[in-house]
């Protein structure tokens, strides 16, 4: 009796790991609260259309998104994480916008064996040294979108760059992405204070050494508040200013308006890309939050369809981790960006466009895709990843 | 108010809280919530911070905004010694307190020339100049924070298990509240509660007020410290986030809704103000609501905090 | 090359002044609070991004920055009414400790209760076209959005200083922040002088919202960053001190901006580039505190004491 109860509890669980899970769980952290929130909140709404997109399912399983917001605290961020790892057992997880948030919670995701899709946050240790079979980057490395700003500043033929960025590792990382591609004079590297107001004294300073180009990575609202004061200071005449696309997306523009039209950036996507699965993500999110969607949206919305395709392809059953993580290398979901691939730590290898901000028809001051920046461009961090 | 003086029911009662603590961690792992592990150890960790501030604030009467960067310090001191492979924490947690102590007995020295809310106000700023002094410290990762590898070793045995942390974590706090109720019974506990009553009266019986406060000031710094250490080593990160005004901030309302100048009013508060956060943020992503007008409730209807209903404070 | 230096300095002086003047609006409110009422105000910098955002709205709506400015403010002034009645007169009885905790309690429902309404996302407010781009004065281009801030720090200045120093209601005032006990023995309604003050500073909160707005990003957390800056102002000036206030003001206003202007440049004089452009804006960063901590060493009551 007992011998044959034991043959049946082995063939259930024989069972269980063969067969699919009847349902998938998502660990969805981000910053939705505080300064910085309106990327988080841009994040959530993507993933959110792709799912409303798919009818709730991942991978035609029904699929369970648990939102947590990890107020910009990488304390916080891993608490979190640790109750969707340990009670909740998610099968993924996404959508840590920011890169210190990120290299706090990854040790805890990886120790537990769970695939985190990065739908923003891509830090150079995870793309180097410590890359990791179950970290995948749907947005970029960080470098990539200031190298791309290095390359087009180079290629049109500015010759004396001032730079401006806060004092902190991520401005740090800005400068050398964007002096890896840009080889011209950098007539100064201004460093800011992180949080800074007002920029006065460094826009006196910009001033006197007349560049002809500039180039800043100010995340969130310092970005605002130095485009509004350089514009008034009236230094757009005889400056042409650069920024990565995240300092110059919908989310930025929204908030200055027309004093940003005619500001470069880069960036892996646009919202007026000419392909079938962009124009849909666009018509569908204006439709459903009346805003255009920003790059963080658009990075949201990939990481619902990649985890989608991945858990179709092996049919379900997430428990199998090198399978899964097969699929997900293989890659079998169209990207709202056009085509793009992994490299082997995991990170995109895709091509960068420039933007210009200027008026749609409608009359709307937004991003205009003005031609093309990068093609199959790579991190420069991939040679020193060891994938197990 | 006047000398703390513990209810009667209260020594019984913590020798009870303590033996349910000891089987907390197995009693979890047979529910399977084994999560709960970490948020309690958390608990222990906020618990011994917010002591420590209100061994400062409730006294000795200084009220102090700056808390969070001794607390920060004693988390970087942890993550800089185990990134020079240092990983004794009988070594670390002691240098973790000396260092957060010695900072604040400089801040200190400088800050109690002032009184009232000057004295607010200059904690804040040596607060926050220690947090841009850590967001600008490239080596020790900027505003990214400084990661730790794995836990600290005690005696040998690893720390690494979420259980035997906890344990470590409790017989930190354990230690800290008896040393705190000792200290609050000894004559250098009465000396600093009559300052806080009187301050000329006892400066014209002679006492050195100034070096009473400085001392008392640098030891709540010191507990900090440790707290910040047993933190890094919970959370894996010591991040300049911890030495920002608004976690000595978070610190303070702890105190506050636990009881001021209560042996137990920091680790009551700790308990509520984390079981607070973790329920309401379960219900909405807009929980800061209801947390702000639960505080202003316990402002306006509990003024004396919760520790209030089980301690007694006469003469 | 002289011209330049001299174009140079006369301009960062102006910034310094510039971005004194816009602190002052703040702290003057939040002096009067602090020093008449003895009442530590957190939320002070919750009603600035609320008035930030009303006008923000109001300009919106009514398509023009001045109405939107009035408006704004008015709103502002009304729920500065309604918080005092409700909330802060039974605050002012009460120890510090409360009012940390109550008004600690009132930044996370304001930044709640403003996400709610106007979204996670910061939103639009732009100086009006005609103030929009630089003037030439005296050889170099200015912003003449600023001029106009400068303009009505001065005008706010004046104002206070004619109103305190010189009206009856401001002797009340004055002599509430000295002696409140004494001032209530002979007779004045001090109930409604407190009221009529918190309004007056939730005015000039959403007056410095408002100007700021088209500088600054409109955005949820807006009120703390510049909170701290206002503390720092009327500690170095003296709580309860208006001339305190002011003085605090230009001070922080002129070190901050000429520290962040010329100490990266002074540093790389005298130390090897990389110390230099490490140091340089840690540096920068801390110097307003370092400036505080020691003003306060030497005058631990500030430099104008209300409370002699």
């Amino acid at each position: 009796m007992s011998l044959r109860l034991t043959a049946l509890a082995t063939a259930l669980m024989f069972a269980g790991a063969v067969h699919a899970a009847d349902k998938i769980k998502v660990g969805f952290v981000s910053t939705l609260s505080g300064p910085g929130a309106g990327l988080g909140v841009d994040i959530r709404d993507g993933f959110n259309l792709a799912m409303k997109r798919l009818n709730g399912k991942l991978g035609d399983l029904p699929a369970e998104v648990l939102i947590a917001d990890d107020q910009q605290s990488p304390d916080i961020a891993k608490q979190t994480a640790d109750k969707f790892l340990k009670k909740d057992k998610v099968d993924f997880m996404t959508g840590i916008v920011f890169s210190n948030i990120m290299l706090a919670v990854g040790p805890t995701v990886f120790e537990n064996k769970t695939f985190y899709i990065s739908a923003n946050a891509g830090p150079s240790q995870y793309a180097g040294e410590q890359c990791n079979p179950y970290f995948f980057n749907v947005a970029w490395q960080n470098d990539n979108l200031h190298e791309a700003v290095g390359k087009i500043v180079q290629d049109k033929g500015f010759k004396n760059v001032v730079i401006v960025t806060p004092n902190y590792p991520g401005g740090k990382d800005a400068v050398s992405g964007f002096k890896r591609y840009y080889k011209g004079v950098v007539a100064e590297e201004v460093y800011t204070k992180l949080g800074q107001l007002d920029y006065a004294a460094e826009l006196a300073q910009i001033r006197n050494l007349k560049p002809d180009a500039l180039f800043f990575f100010l995340p969130g609202g310092m970005g605002i508040n130095f485009v509004k004061q350089f514009v008034s200071a009236g230094l757009s005449r005889d400056t042409q200013l650069f920024a990565p696309g995240f300092s110059a997306d919908e989310d930025v523009i929204k908030a200055v308006g027309a004093p940003m039209m005619g500001m470069f950036n880069s960036s892996h996507w646009a919202h007026d890309m000419e392909n079938a699965e962009n124009k849909r993500f666009v018509a569908d999110f204006e439709k459903e939050y009346k805003r255009l969607p920003s790059l963080y949206a658009s990075q949201g919305y990939d990481a619902a369809l990649m985890m989608d395709a991945a858990v179709r392809d092996v049919k379900g059953n997430v428990d199998d981790k090198k399978a899964l993580q097969k699929a997900l290398e293989a890659k079998h979901f169209k990207s709202v960006r056009g085509d793009f691939k992994f490299n082997s730590n995991h990170y995109p290898v895709q091509n960068y466009y420039l933007r210009a901000i200027g008026k749609d028809a409608q009359g709307r001051v937004t991003n205009k895709t003005m031609g093309s920046i990068f093609t199959n461009h790579a991190d420069a961090y991939v040679a020193q990843c060891k994938m197990k | 108010m006047a000398f703390y003086r513990p209810a009667p029911y209260q020594k019984p009662l913590a020798i009870a809280l303590l033996l349910a603590m000891l089987v907390l961690p197995n009693v979890l792992t047979a529910f399977g919530q084994e999560f709960y592990i970490g948020f309690a150890t958390r608990i222990l960790i906020f618990a011994l911070a917010a002591s420590s501030l209100n061994l400062v604030l409730g006294f000795a009467g200084m009220f102090s905004l700056g808390h969070a960067a001794f607390f920060g310090t004693g988390a970087y001191v942890a993550a800089i010694c185990m990134a020079n492979g240092i990983n004794d924490a009988l070594l670390v947690f002691p240098l973790a307190m000396g260092v957060a102590g010695l900072f604040a007995l400089l801040v200190g020295a400088i800050s109690l020339r002032t009184r009232g809310v000057y004295f607010i106000m200059i904690t804040l700023a040596f607060g926050q100049m220690a947090y841009y002094l850590f967001v600008s410290a490239r080596t020790w990762g900027g505003d990214d924070g400084l990661p730790l590898v794995g836990r600290l070793n005690l005696a040998g045995f690893s720390l690494n298990d979420d259980a035997a942390f906890f344990y470590a974590a409790l017989a930190s706090l354990a230690m800290s509240i008896v040393f705190l109720g000792r200290l609050a019974d000894a004559r250098f506990g009465r000396v600093i509660q009559a300052i806080r009553e009187n301050e000329t009266r006892m400066e014209a019986l002679g006492y050195p007020v100034f070096r009473y406060r400085l001392i008392c000031f640098a030891l709540g710094g010191g507990l900090a410290g440790l707290a910040g250490a047993l933190l890094a080593n919970l959370t894996g990160l010591a991040s300049p986030n911890l030495l920002q005004w608004m976690q000595s901030g978070t610190l303070l309302v702890m105190v506050i809704i636990g009881g001021v100048g209560y042996l137990y009013g920091g680790m009551v508060g700790a308990l509520i103000l984390l079981c607070l956060e973790e329920v309401l943020a379960g219900f909405t992503l807009h929980w800061h609501i209801g947390l702000g007008l639960l505080l202003l409730g316990i402002v306006m209807f509990a003024p004396k905090g919760v520790a209030a209903l089980f301690g007694k404070q006469h003469g | 090359m002289q011209d330049e230096v001299t174009q140079l300095f006369l301009e960062q002086a102006l910034n310094g002044l510039q971005f004194g003047l816009m602190l002052f609006l703040l702290a003057a409110g939040l002096t009067l609070v602090f020093g008449i009422m003895d009442c530590i105000n957190l939320a002070h910098g919750s009603l600035y991004m609320v008035g930030a955002y009303l006008v923000a709205a109001a300009a919106q709506a009514a398509d023009s920055f001045w109405s939107g400015l009035g408006a704004g403010v008015a709103g502002a002034a009304i729920l500065g009414l309604l918080l005092e009645l409700s909330l802060f007169r039974q605050l002012y009885k009460r120890d510090h400790l409360s009012q940390v905790l109550a008004t600690f309690a009132l930044i996370l429902i304001a930044n709640e209760a403003v996400r709610i309404i106007w979204g996670a996302q910061p939103v639009m407010l732009n100086p009006p076209d005609a103030l929009s781009g630089p003037v030439e004065i005296v050889g170099f281009f200015y912003p003449a959005y600023r001029l106009v801030i400068i303009a009505f720090g001065l005008a706010v200045a004046g104002l206070l200083y004619l109103l305190v120093a010189k009206s009856r209601v401001g002797m009340w005032v004055r002599a509430g922040a000295s002696n409140r006990e004494m001032t209530e023995a002979l007779g004045i309604n001090v109930q409604g002088l407190f009221t009529a003050v918190f309004v007056f500073g939730a005015a000039l909160c959403a007056l410095a919202g408002g100007l700021l707005g088209p500088l600054l990003a409109v955005q949820v957390g807006m009120g703390e960053s510049v909170l701290i800056l206002a503390f720092v102002v009327i500690i170095i000036g003296g709580i309860g001190s208006i001339r305190g206030a002011l003085v605090g003001s230009l001070i922080v206003g002129s070190v901050d901006t000429l520290g962040r202007a010329l100490l990266p440049t002074l540093l790389r004089a005298t130390l090897p580039a990389d110390a230099a452009s490490t140091l340089g804006p840690a540096l920068a960063s801390i110097l307003i505190y370092l400036l505080m901590a020691g003003i306060l060493f030497f005058k631990p009551q500030g430099l104008f004491p209300a409370r002699a």
